[in-house]
């Protein structure tokens, strides 16, 4: 019988990172209605750029620091070149485009580091129940999720991305850059996603790694209402405990049926999510 | 003798389709003045704001602010220029407290950027508590700081208003654009906002579309009548009131 404490610690650690990745996408669904269904091909093509780098360096650090400047780097550039010529192409477009941005870069992916698993190391020592490793991951979550927390409810730029975000004309008639709002939207959560990815990563980083985090990252954010910081935080926390005792009680093979289960169980129940509260709540 | 005017409207004509919005339409608004716009619906009131705020192109003619054209600039430059405007449905952010509403129309004047927000720098968090304090002076100013804290969908239409106002005036426009300023007031809302309008005066020119003929009379130093996208009068409010053609395009007599 698997230790209750060892996979309440282990899914904490995986938690972490579902709310990473739920995060962001959170931050690009709040700002513009869209489930960005690139989000772990971004991710992922940041995690073999740090990888190559920690080849080269043989360090952890910079490769890290790259992973997070592509993704801020990647995230505007989707935002400019394929997002902001559909603005105004409906809502079905912007959708299908993140999703053709999706097999484009695993695509890519696999063609540059090609389909094989290469060893992605961790930032500190992995062995142990919550090892430093384990540690790390997870408050480097809280301490990223804080700061975009604060960015959003305490600071007026946050504010003015919200309103940007809210009603665009309004907010450009008082003076809101509602295009650079936008661009600093997705370049933010491109950066979550990024550090999501680099974390998601080991041991082993192939193009198809971050398929099921990312299906458990979109599970987190519908639990937290797809647009509620916080709620996808807690949600993502709370997937991977669950996730993790389905995994030793139940059978490992359970998990991604367990996550979409919990998945339609929220959209039929709780459609806003457990802790949304519906329109009322949109900025 | 009368000062250079602060916004120019200059033989501006907008076709929607067949439809010709405004017909060759000039005004021009004096920095201290209130200007009121008035004519029946469909007259192309709101058509011409849309035209200043760059969300109508016109097909001919163009918009000047103190001389210089506003063609190539979008409309989140004209706060930065000086010019702000509220809108018929209010368009409050529902999620956003009253104070949080007039934050976000207080930027113009911040001097550090978007990205030092993001990393947090103390210049940045200075601004921030400028701005603030900027915001409840103007929310103090409009007697609606008690419900500084409050989400706008749950407050009064009246003060709802003044909030609105509100998130305009906290960028220090020199030219303030109010669309219907009195709709939806009751008549003694409506007399504050006339005094509330004449006391801008000393900082800033209004130039407002309205229905409410009454109000538009006495709060206005100089009033346009539109009428079918022309200008039918043009001129101080008794001029305007005197003018048979306005009383024919509101009393829909023909000639």
């Amino acid at each position: 019988m698997p230790d209750f404490l060892t996979l309440t610690l282990g899914g904490l650690t995986n938690g972490a990172i579902y709310a990473a990745l739920g995060l962001a996408l959170v931050i690009i669904y709040r700002a513009t209605r869209v489930v960005n269904f690139a989000q772990p091909a971004l991710a992922l093509l940041c995690a073999y750029l740090a990888y190559s780098v920690n080849r080269a360096t043989g360090g952890y650090w910079l490769g890290l620091l790259v992973a997070l400047v592509a993704g801020g780097v990647l995230g505007a550039l989707t935002e400019r070149v394929l997002m902001r010529p559909l603005r105004r192409s409906g809502e079905l477009a912007p959708v299908i485009a993140t999703l053709g941005l999706l097999m484009l870069l695993q695509a890519v992916s696999g063609m540059i580091w090609s389909a094989e698993p290469k060893s992605f190391p961790y930032a500190f020592d992995f062995r142990g129940a919550f090892s430093p490793a384990a540690v790390f991951v997870v408050v480097v979550v809280l301490v990223t999720a804080g700061a975009v927390l604060a960015l959003f409810g305490a600071t007026t730029l946050g504010l003015r991305m919200r309103a940007a975000a809210f009603k665009p004309e309004v907010a450009s008639l008082v003076g809101v850059k509602v295009g650079l709002m936008l661009t600093i939207g997705w370049t933010l959560a491109a950066v979550v996603g990024a550090l999501a990815g680099v974390l998601a990563a080991p041991p082993f980083l192939s193009p198809t790694v971050l398929d099921a985090v990312f299906v458990y990252a979109l599970t987190a954010a519908v639990l937290g209402g797809l647009e509620n910081p916080v709620g996808t935080i807690i949600g993502g926390f709370g997937l991977g405990v669950v996730l993790s005792y389905v995994s030793g009680y139940v059978g490992p093979e359970l998990v991604t049926l367990a996550s979409l289960a919990i998945l339609v169980l929220v959209l039929t129940f709780r459609p806003h999510g457990l802790f949304g509260r519906g329109v009322a709540r949109r900025v | 003798m009368q000062s250079d005017p602060a916004l120019t409207v200059s033989a501006t004509t907008v076709r929607f389709g067949g439809l010709t919005a405004l017909d060759d339409v000039s005004l021009a608004v004096r920095p201290g003045t209130v200007h009121g716009v008035i004519g029946p619906n469909g007259a192309g009131k709101t058509t011409l704001f849309n035209v200043i705020c760059g969300f109508v192109r016109p097909v001919r003619g163009e918009v000047l602010w103190r001389g210089e054209s506003l063609r190539h600039h979008r409309t989140h430059d004209l706060a930065r220029l000086g010019i702000t405007r509220t809108v018929q449905g209010l368009g409050l952010f529902a999620g956003a407290t009253v104070l949080d509403n007039v934050l976000v129309g207080a930027h113009r004047h911040r001097g550090s950027s978007a990205l030092g927000t993001l990393l947090g720098l103390r210049g940045a968090v200075r601004d921030e508590r400028r701005l603030t304090e900027r915001a409840l002076g103007v929310l103090d100013e409009l007697d609606i700081a008690r419900w500084r804290d409050a989400l706008p969908g749950a407050l009064p239409y009246g003060v709802r208003k003044r909030v609105a106002l509100a998130r305009a005036l906290v960028a220090e426009p020199e030219l303030l654009l109010l669309d219907e300023p009195a709709s939806g007031l009751s008549e003694v809302e409506v007399e504050e906002l006339v005094v509330l309008l004449r006391g801008l005066t000393d900082r800033t020119a209004v130039l407002l579309v309205e229905h409410h003929v009454d109000m538009v009379m006495r709060v206005c130093d100089h009033i346009t009548v539109l009428d079918f996208g022309r200008v039918i009068a043009d001129g101080p409010p008794e001029q305007v009131r005197a003018d048979e053609r306005v009383t024919e395009a509101y009393l829909g007599t023909a000639g």
